[in-house]
């Protein structure tokens, strides 16, 4: 039994960690560029998770595909490019700014503006909204006023 | 045979579900006590029926009864005792069971604590609860019975999915489901005061404790979340903006924005009809979270067990219960008379910006969380939104909040002058200084650690001066007698706008200074972190109860000192055929060590990670806080007299 349970776990091992030590690449700058790209890089073939935080064989093959064009000399933005035109733009864990996805990123300001008109509007309706006395209490009030009146006279 | 009577009384209470949501209604509209009064002893019987149902299933878990299928699936003998009864909630069918017992747990509750509401208030709020129940009953029923059996049962179980065979599974769901399900309660009481055509301070002040139970059991559940992801998940992350974290996110920020506005009801009676939406949108996003967690129809990392075939059903249940109520509301809002009148700077303003940036932010999250779907829907274009979107979009809503919060705790109800926020020029320096001495010691990184705990310290001494100006005036002395003896909702204020505080420097913290290694390590190498070290000691191979682990001893030394010993677990779970990894944390006040093995490499050694994450613990320590702050205001003798509670506190109740 245990040397089954023994041959099972090996049969299933995964590498358990996302970056392994041999992808680390030596030039510190180039890595650091490289780290802060897997993570705006979606791994497409887990349920939500960044190239850098995975654990699976593409994401692996993905990371040293990035590192491999950073070497070769690419920008940041180019190797986006390359990934993308191979994967899809769903590979992009930072939506791009372009097209139909400036609904996605104008959505902040724009509900922020909605909303604050309307509370702009509810607030300052708030400060100018009558003192909240029906013309039957003023005449209750007066009543009164007037009651004191003569009682003091 | 015990399985089969949970199955009968689960069937029963659909039955009574529907009796409690009709009668009572049909009793308030047409004024018969008699009807109405058939609401609370219904709402009892359906909390004793489910809670009997979910007892059935429990027993069928821990005594391992494979001729029920949801057993099989989830659970196997050699399951430590704690995991068979986790697993009743860890997937679909139980965890939906869960839901509903603590639906009807509330229902009952506020049919045992509600004696001093209205008749017919009482009446419809039931009712409308009870309709919740008959809904979530009947998907339970038609779509996933947990009860189901099999012909020929199989010998063992397939065991549950190993990430969920943690601590962390026994307690996150319930606090988080007592958050989810506990606005119903706001819900049913926005809903019936519709109904009723009628919204006064009273309404205010009894809705309040009930939001404040489910906010704060919320806050407790998402923390438990967060901390358990850190720990588990293998690399220390804490929160990842996934649409399953983002659907109890977005709940948490409507009701916290409901919290503040109910203040406004109760205390002026103003900002009625805006705190009755809120109340309905509060429950509807708690319904939008079930749908994205239940349905699947997002990609998300904590998804266990879910089935878009079900998700459609869940979809009916949010469209006609929030569709519904918002039609009322269009409806029947506009009669709700606002009386209080407020000037710009006043509390009331202050609130009504809280609640503008608690509920636009929600909506941004909520957009972005969608957006996947919409984009590939209307305009086919597949796209991601991760967290980068987030980060920018949501981090400028909770800097303005911050920056505005102890303004707003200090202004004077009605009208204001700028005057009375003299008190905090201390306070304000105290935060400048703070944030120039951080961004000097750290030049050439990003903006987030200064600002972080800027407002860190904004919130806490911001905090602290509202408390000693509730004081009053008067020698040192005095002040300090009083302050002890100030009201729990004071208080309360007090320490949950510190704990906000808290958890945003240590959120800054983290994010800004955290420290990271890498390495194959042979037994005896070195690998050093910023001002720590670690020596691989030794590798071990660990045989668990349903697991094998590889384990590694890692000493950990401080400039040299050595701290003690990690030791990090690969483990693997052959009957679920799946690895976790267990980080070895050395927990401290100003940081964490966590440490991660991994495999053995090809050029020899083993794979190890080493994070130094500063400050981790002050993220949920503040969340904790945070809950602290809204038990002590609910303990506030003033709401358990208005409450009707006048012998124990709605949290009580909820905690059974």
């Amino acid at each position: 039994m245990r040397a089954l349970v023994f041959a099972l776990a090996v049969l299933f091992a995964t590498p358990a960690l996302a970056v392994l030590p041999d992808e680390v690449l030596e030039d510190p700058v180039l890595e650091a560029r490289a780290r802060a790209l897997s993570a705006e890089l979606r791994c497409p073939v887990c349920r939500n998770e960044s190239i850098d935080a995975s654990n699976a064989d593409l994401s692996r093959e993905l990371r040293l595909l990035v590192r491999e064009r950073l070497v070769a000399g690419d920008t940041d933005a180019e190797v986006m490019s390359y990934l993308v035109d191979r994967y899809g733009e769903y590979i992009l864990l930072d939506p791009s700014r372009g097209g139909t996805n400036l609904l996605l990123w104008g959505a902040p300001l724009g509900l922020l503006l909605i909303g604050g008109a309307v509370a702009g509007v509810a607030v300052t309706r708030r400060q100018s909204a009558p003192e909240a006395l029906s013309p039957e209490e003023e005449a209750q009030l007066t009543d009164l006023m007037e009651e004191e009146e003569d009682k003091r006279s | 045979m015990i399985v089969e009577l949970g199955h009968f009384a689960l069937i029963t209470a659909f039955a009574v579900a529907i009796v409690q949501m009709l009668v009572p209604l049909i009793g308030a509209w047409r004024g018969w006590s008699g009807w109405m009064a058939v609401g609370a002893p219904a709402a009892t019987v359906q909390v004793l029926l489910i809670g009997f149902a979910f007892a059935a299933l429990t027993y069928a878990f821990v005594a391992s009864d494979f001729s029920l299928q949801l057993v099989v699936l989830n659970s196997h003998t050699d399951k430590p005792l704690l995991y068979k009864i986790s697993g009743v909630w860890g997937n679909h069918e139980g965890s939906l069971l869960l839901w509903v017992l603590i639906l009807a747990l509330f229902g009952a509750a506020a049919a045992w604590f509600g004696g001093q509401l209205p008749e017919t208030l009482r009446a419809r709020v039931l009712a409308v609860q009870g309709s919740i129940g008959a809904a979530f009953l009947a998907f339970i029923l038609f779509t996933s019975n947990p009860f189901v059996r099999l012909a020929v049962p199989p010998f063992n179980g397939e065991d549950l999915n190993p990430l969920l065979q943690d601590p962390g599974l026994a307690f996150h769901p319930p606090f988080l489901y007592l958050g989810y399900v506990g606005l119903s309660m706001a819900f049913s009481f926005a809903v019936a005061a519709l109904i009723e055509g009628r919204v006064d301070a009273a309404w205010g002040r009894w809705v309040r404790p009930w939001t404040l139970a489910a906010w704060l059991f919320l806050t407790i559940g998402i923390a438990l979340g967060s901390w358990w992801a850190y720990y588990e998940l293998g690399w220390g992350g804490f929160w990842f903006w996934d649409p399953v974290e983002n659907a109890s996110f977005m709940p948490w920020l409507i009701a916290a924005a409901l919290l503040h506005s109910a203040i406004v009801v109760e205390k002026r009676e103003a900002l009625k009809s805006w705190t009755i939406l809120l109340a309905i949108l509060a429950f509807g996003f708690s319904l939008i979270g079930t749908f994205i967690v239940r349905s699947g129809v997002l990609t998300s990392v904590h998804a266990f067990a879910n089935d878009p075939e079900r998700g459609v059903f869940i979809l009916a249940i949010l469209g006609v219960f929030t569709g519904g109520a918002l039609a009322l509301y269009a409806w029947r809002a506009p009669a709700m008379q606002a009386r209080g009148v407020f000037g710009t700077v006043s509390r009331e303003s202050a609130l009504v910006a809280n609640n503008l940036l608690l509920a636009v932010s929600c909506f941004v999250v909520f957009v972005g969380t969608i957006w996947p779907l919409i984009s590939e829907m209307a305009f086919d274009r597949t796209v991601s939104v991760g967290p980068p979107f987030f980060n920018a979009a949501f981090t400028p809503f909770v800097v303005a909040l911050a920056a505005i919060l102890p303004f707003g705790a200090l202004l004077p109800w009605k009208r204001g002058r700028g005057r009375v926020l003299r008190p905090l020029l201390p306070a304000l320096g105290l935060a400048l200084a703070v944030t120039g001495l951080v961004w000097a010691m750290q030049t050439g990184r990003s903006l987030g650690g200064p600002i972080g705990a800027g407002l860190g310290v904004w919130l806490v001494a911001g905090a602290a001066v509202d408390l000693m100006q509730r004081t009053g005036r008067g020698d040192l002395r005095a002040r300090t007698r009083r302050l002890m003896r100030l009201p729990g909702a004071d208080w309360g204020k007090a320490v949950a706008h510190g704990g906000l505080g808290v958890t945003i420097f240590g959120v800054a913290a983290l994010t800004a200074w955290q420290q990271e290694g890498i390495a194959a390590l042979d037994v005896g190498d070195r690998l050093e972190v910023g001002r720590y070290e670690v020596e691989l000691a030794d590798v071990t191979r660990v045989e668990g109860p349903n697991y094998v682990a590889t384990r590694a001893a890692l000493r950990a030394f401080e400039n040299g000192r050595e701290l003690g010993v990690l030791y990090p677990e690969k483990r693997v779970y052959p009957v679920a055929r799946m690895p976790t990894t267990e980080a070895g944390i050395d927990s401290g006040f100003t940081r964490d060590l966590y440490a991660v093995i991994g495999d053995p490499q090809v050029g020899g050694g083993w794979a190890v990670r080493v994070y130094v994450k500063p400050f981790a613990n002050w993220i949920w320590g503040g969340a904790i806080l945070m809950a602290i702050g809204g038990a002590i205001s609910l303990g506030d003798r003033r709401y358990r007299v208005a409450a009707g509670a006048a012998k124990r506190a709605p949290l009580g109740v909820a905690a059974e």
